[in-house]
């Protein structure tokens, strides 16, 4: 799998090189600045990238800039987006589109190499994966909200989890339970918020995080 | 050096301040009457046409044009008699780009109409005194000169101005003594005239003094409180560090040592080290994450104050409007103070207000950064009585802002606050794209 990484800290940027490189990924361009990102973005379609969102020359959210504006050029480009912070503002830009295969963790994600790599392989097939801060955040947003009140406290974990981006079988590997068990919870999630029932997992997972507003 | 060289500098000095108190007092006069005169009157014209339009244009200009006259003035006054004139005028703001931005900032400011009215005083000031300190020196040369070639002319009576013929040769005598006592006593007098109309000048043109020992008092006591309130941020962004991730980092840095030993023996233990390790270390992280937040929101330093609220809004559990207007970045500091201030005023809706809706306006308008926060809660928040809006104040103060709350019991609370500042340049727009 082809993939360009952009981080300006060389430590941080050589640790992802070597990490991806050990779980089979061909690291095509590494790159230290937002305006090298844009152009390697266009230029080698990665199948993933792996980007910072700070980024020089100005040091604010250049790196977000480059992807916003390399996805228009390559819709649904893959991009899984690193940061030391997260935002809800940040991921409802990169969710705009609602095409998948975005990706928004915080840096310390990193530190939890398998679960880091899946999510980078998600996002790589198009999937979704989003930081638990932020879901955690859309969630206290709409608790107070009359259909999130009906939903069983496992319900609501499973939602989560589901925001999140992962599939029924991830989520019944996290929680110890049958994907049978999940996927009954998720037809029930799906009915009290009055939400299309779907088998595809990045459009249910879409459609999760269109409700919650992200 | 010998005594006539130096009695030669002592005349040459004595004769160099003679001529210059005629200069000086000729420059004012005719500064007074040439150009302070006709910039009064086009002044005076200009104001009064801004109802028929044209003044709105010209009035600016002509105003404008005296203050470069009058920091003309205020230079000769600092050179030439050591007497210093602060520049009064209120800094252009940065939206008064248009002729009725202009106008309204010069016609409010009180410096262009005590301009104004030195423009008119100065014309009978000038001439009165320029005139006794060029007089004085003109007329005792006069009469130090006058007297020899007029004795030898005829029989006059009066030379110019002097009496020297009623006496004959004493009179001539009598008139050339008088006449150079006058001339060096006109050195210290013309000096004095000249340094008593520097002294009106100043009376008229240096900021008005009782505005700026208000400013003064303010800028004292909103500077303690500054000095206070972020020696205490200090102390307590230090603590944080100590008993938080400083802590932590230790402890996670003895867990790896430990597993560092047992991987041999041990490799189990090892590894629930290690997992272990790496939660102390999400853990260390999460706490500085959050203290860099109360120091200066990353999200501010990217995207600034229109971002960063919006960010915060979207992070609170109740619905908030937002509407911003800002054509431009205020400086770091401001932009920090604005944010903190409606981040405080938001969490005490959260807290105290039992809000359903909140709504939040910025703008800029006039050199000023208007913030309105509002809620339809149950009112009844004072800010004398909690220390969250008197922080906010504070916060504010730092910078010249206000704050006014309007909380009637019942609600709903209307919290406006205002922070002069300039903004950048306009920002540029974020992509080429499309949209």
């Amino acid at each position: 799998m082809r993939v360009v990484i952009a981080e300006d800290l060389a430590l941080l940027r050589d640790g992802l090189i070597r990490l991806l490189g050990a779980f089979g990924f061909e690291v095509v361009e590494a790159v230290d600045n937002g305006p090298s990102l844009l152009r390697a973005l266009t230029a080698h379609r990665p199948d993933v990238a792996v980007v910072d969102v700070r980024l020089p020359p100005t040091f604010t959210d250049e790196g977000l800039k480059a992807v916003l504006e390399a996805r228009k050029e390559v819709p649904g480009l893959p991009v899984l987006v690193l940061s030391q912070h997260v935002e809800q503002l940040y991921a409802r830009e990169l969710l705009s589109d609602s095409r998948g295969g975005i990706g928004y963790l915080l840096k310390d994600r990193v530190s939890d190499v398998k679960v880091f790599v899946e999510a980078v392989r998600r996002v790589a097939g198009g999937g979704t994966a989003l930081d638990p801060d932020v879901v955690a955040q859309l969630l206290t947003r709409h608790a107070r909200e009359e259909p999130l009140q009906q939903l069983t406290p496992r319900e609501r974990e499973v939602l989560g989890l589901m925001a999140e981006g992962r599939s029924n079988a991830a989520i019944a590997a996290k929680l110890f339970v049958t994907e049978k068990a999940i996927s009954k919870h998720t037809n029930s999630i799906f009915g009290k918020l009055g939400l299309p029932p779907s088998e595809d997992d990045n459009r249910r997972v879409l459609a999760v995080l269109a409700y919650l507003g992200a | 050096m010998d005594g006539s060289t130096r009695f030669i500098g002592r005349a040459g000095a004595l004769a160099r301040a003679t001529l210059l108190n005629v200069v000086r007092g000729l420059v004012h006069i005719v500064l007074a009457y040439a150009v302070n005169l006709p910039l009064f009157i086009l002044g005076v014209l200009s104001v009064v046409l801004i109802p028929l339009g044209l003044g709105v244009v010209l009035a600016p200009a002509v105003l404008v044009a005296i203050r470069t006259v009058t920091n003309l003035q205020r230079n000769l006054a600092m050179d030439w008699h050591g007497v210093r004139i602060p520049e009064p005028y209120r800094p252009e703001p940065a939206d008064a780009a248009g002729p009725v931005g202009r106008l309204k900032w010069v016609l409010s400011d009180p410096a262009t109409w005590r301009d104004l009215l030195w423009s008119l005083l100065n014309v009978p000031v000038a001439l009165v005194l320029g005139l006794l300190a060029a007089g004085l020196t003109v007329y005792g040369l006069e009469g130090a000169f006058v007297a020899w070639w007029v004795a030898l002319l005829a029989d006059y009576g009066w030379g110019p101005f002097w009496m020297i013929g009623d006496y004959g040769t004493a009179g001539v005598a009598g008139t050339a003594v008088l006449g150079v006592a006058l001339t060096a006593l006109s050195v210290p007098l013309g000096g004095m005239f000249l340094k008593a109309h520097a002294l009106f000048a100043q009376s008229l043109l240096a900021p008005a003094k009782h505005a700026l020992e208000e400013r003064v008092q303010r800028l004292t006591e909103t500077r303690s409180e500054t000095v206070d309130a972020s020696a205490a941020e200090l102390r307590r962004i230090e603590r944080d560090l100590h008993d938080g991730a400083q802590a932590r980092l230790v402890a996670l840095s003895m867990n790896i040592g430990l597993a560092e030993e047992m991987m041999k023996h041990d490799p189990e233990t090892a590894q629930r080290l290690l997992a272990e390790a790496r939660e102390a270390s999400g853990t260390a992280l999460t706490e500085l994450r959050d203290l860099v937040r109360g120091i200066h929101p990353p999200v501010l330093a990217e995207r600034g104050l229109d971002g960063a609220v919006r960010a915060l809004a979207l992070t609170l559990p109740l619905p908030v409007d937002v509407h911003i207007d800002l054509p431009g970045r205020a400086e770091a500091p401001v932009e920090s103070a604005a944010y903190f201030a409606v981040a405080e005023t938001l969490a005490n809706v959260v807290k105290h207000s039992g809000a359903r809706r909140s709504w939040i306006q910025i703008e800029h308008s006039r050199g000023r950064l208007l913030m309105i926060v509002g809620d339809d809660g149950t009112g009844g928040a004072d800010p004398g009585a909690g220390s969250g809006l008197r922080g906010i104040e504070r916060r504010l103060a730092a910078f010249d802002g206000t704050m006014a709350v309007t909380s009637p019991p019942g609600g709903p609370t209307v919290v406006t606050m205002e922070l002069p500042c300039a903004l950048s340049s306009p920002k540029t727009s974020p992509s080429s794209g499309t949209g």
